[in-house]
């Protein structure tokens, strides 16, 4: 009988830790322990490459010359938008604005669709555990247009009240803006559910994929949701590109944005014309060189499979969270069932500045501050808390490391 | 780099056992502080009569260098006249930001903070009940920051 033995390429961490120029630096005579990936994540040589290759060899403005360079450069810039496209299984290339980052994106669309469909008393919904970049354009909104922003609930545990986000829309509910996954606390919400409920009543539906994109596989179309957006520098492409989805039978009903080239069709000084999409959310020149780093990253990712990719990174969650667990001390702020590969902590009787200064004496990095979610540090009534943050490239070994200067720390400050 | 040199052992003390912790009831001067970035808070009450500081209180929250600055600053200007406490205002400033100082003997148990130089994101928490208590001697109604 012939023995089968199933093919199973196993996840070589350490051969892909190599592919990262950055985490080769030793710091204060220390290897470097990169624990900081929710806020940005390193670049493999893959992604400094293309931008660099680009850079020296291609580039050009795109959309506008016969000349050899800008047809490579509108070629490559494009080519990027179709790589994007595959990543989040979008219905088409027509569906991908290119911004500077979430941020950006979720202001194109307060901006736009906010501006045109939001009157007096209407209501927008986000949750308790938005980042600002998914509050503060919904506040700013509402008060230009008169309208109520509403807040869903969470739990103790970080976990969104779903029988609340419910009983919330309303008639007067005209746009939903929720967050994928947490950046302070780690929780996933099941944002297709929600999206559903939101649709269900001819909702808009928002979705802030900042941190989910790096850890799984995004399928738009599966979700169902008008917008999703994301940023390239947490998915180990460059800072300064991102990305909007927005549902082409959406898109093309919105008022353009900013206004300037590229956006356009004709321009008279009685009348312009709008370029078709996503041209028309565009103006000006772009990112170029972002866009094409943010598109080798995809094709980087795709080499290594964002399952293996999630199945890693689920195994130093539940690593962490255990050894973690075992310090004196220590609390774990976002302790939802579904969480991304993020760990955010409080110590009895030391800040969490302390602990990121005296980590970083060891060579680990890791984020100390109220993550840009200070509704969440009010919720758990903490100034602060200390988040580790893990990438595809990050190890159990390394989860040990932080364990014994975490352990040291506290011992030299309590 | 120096850890050590950091938290040292009056800090680490100041900062179990924040002296003149509170606040006054009845305060001839009082302001808040906050870093923002950080999370940290603090409240500084003072009883200034004939141009002396008679008596000061701080509370917040906040790191070990916030809470040991003003712990120790505390100490330092109580029964000090405001002209003394300007002047070490400036010490205390030129110590913190400069790489050249060499803290001189009228600083005192200040002088444990001259290792902050060295951390420049750790200088604004070491500098915060320094501002504060300024804008409680210029009356100025506004939280002040040090982002």
């Amino acid at each position: 009988m012939a023995l089968i033995v199933p093919l199973r390429r196993e996840y070589d961490v350490l051969g892909l830790r190599g592919q990262f120029p950055a985490l080769q630096r030793r710091i204060n005579g220390r290897a470097l322990t990169y624990l900081d990936n929710g806020a940005s994540a390193q670049q493999p040589a893959a992604v400094i490459e293309a931008v660099s290759d680009y850079s020296r060899n291609h580039h050009s403005n795109v959309h506008r010359g016969v000349h050899t360079l800008s047809q490579e450069a509108t070629a490559l810039f494009e080519g990027a938008r179709g790589k994007v496209r595959g990543f989040i299984n979008a219905a088409s290339d027509r569906e991908i604005v290119f911004v500077r980052g979430t941020t950006e994106a979720i202001n194109l669309v307060a901006g736009t669709l906010g501006r045109s469909r939001l009157q007096p008393g209407d209501e927008v919904v986000i949750s308790w555990l938005e980042h600002h970049a998914n509050i503060v354009p919904w506040q700013m909104l509402c008060e230009q247009a008169g309208a109520q922003l509403r807040v869903v609930p969470m739990d103790r545990r970080g976990v969104v009240d779903f029988d609340a986000y419910r009983a919330l829309l309303g008639p007067r509910t005209k746009i939903v803006a929720l967050a994928h996954v947490s950046n302070a606390l780690g929780t996933v919400l099941p944002i297709r559910e929600f999206i559903a409920e939101a649709r269900a009543r001819g909702i808009a539906t928002v979705v802030d994929g900042a941190q989910a994109v790096p850890h799984q596989r995004i399928d738009v179309q599966a979700l169902g949701c008008d917008f999703y957006a994301f940023s390239g520098h947490k998915m180990y492409g460059p800072t300064g590109i991102g990305v909007l989805y927005a549902r082409e039978a959406v898109l093309a009903t919105l008022p353009p944005w900013q206004g300037g080239g590229d956006m356009i069709l004709t321009v008279s000084f009685t009348r312009t014309t709008w370029n078709s999409l996503p041209w028309r959310f565009e103006a000006g020149t772009p990112n170029i060189a972002g866009a094409v780093g943010l598109g080798a990253a995809i094709d980087w990712l795709g080499q290594v499979g964002m399952e293996a990719i999630a199945a890693h990174e689920a195994d130093l969650l539940a690593f962490a969270t255990e050894r973690l667990a075992t310090i004196p001390g220590l609390t774990i702020i976002g302790t939802a069932p579904d969480k991304a590969s993020l760990v955010s902590f409080t110590v009895d009787g030391v800040h969490p500045h302390d602990l990121g200064t005296v980590l970083d004496a060891e060579g680990v990095a890791v984020r100390t501050g109220h993550h840009c979610a200070m509704p969440v540090m009010e919720f758990f009534d903490v100034p602060a808390t200390t988040r580790a943050s893990f990438a595809l490239y990050n190890t159990r070994a390394e989860i040990e490391i932080l364990h014994a200067a975490l352990t040291r720390a506290i011992g030299m400050l309590r | 780099m120096n850890l050590a040199d950091l938290y040292r052992d009056v800090i680490v003390d100041h900062n179990r056992h924040p002296r003149n912790f509170g606040s006054l009831p009845q305060p001839s001067h009082h302001a808040e502080g906050s870093n923002p970035l950080c999370g940290d808070q603090l409240k500084v009450s003072l009883d200034v009569a004939d141009g002396v500081i008679r008596d000061i209180r701080c509370e917040g929250r906040g790191c070990a260098i916030s809470t040991a600055s003003a712990s120790l600053m505390s100490e330092a200007v109580k029964g000090h006249t405001l002209d003394e406490v300007a002047a070490l205002f400036g010490e205390v400033h030129h110590m913190l930001t400069s790489q050249e100082a060499i803290p001189g003997p009228q600083l005192g148990k200040l002088a444990a903070l001259s290792g902050v130089r060295e951390f420049p994101a750790r200088v604004k928490c070491a500098s915060l009940c320094w501002h504060t208590l300024n804008a409680a001697l210029a009356g100025d109604a506004a939280p002040v920051t040090t982002e």
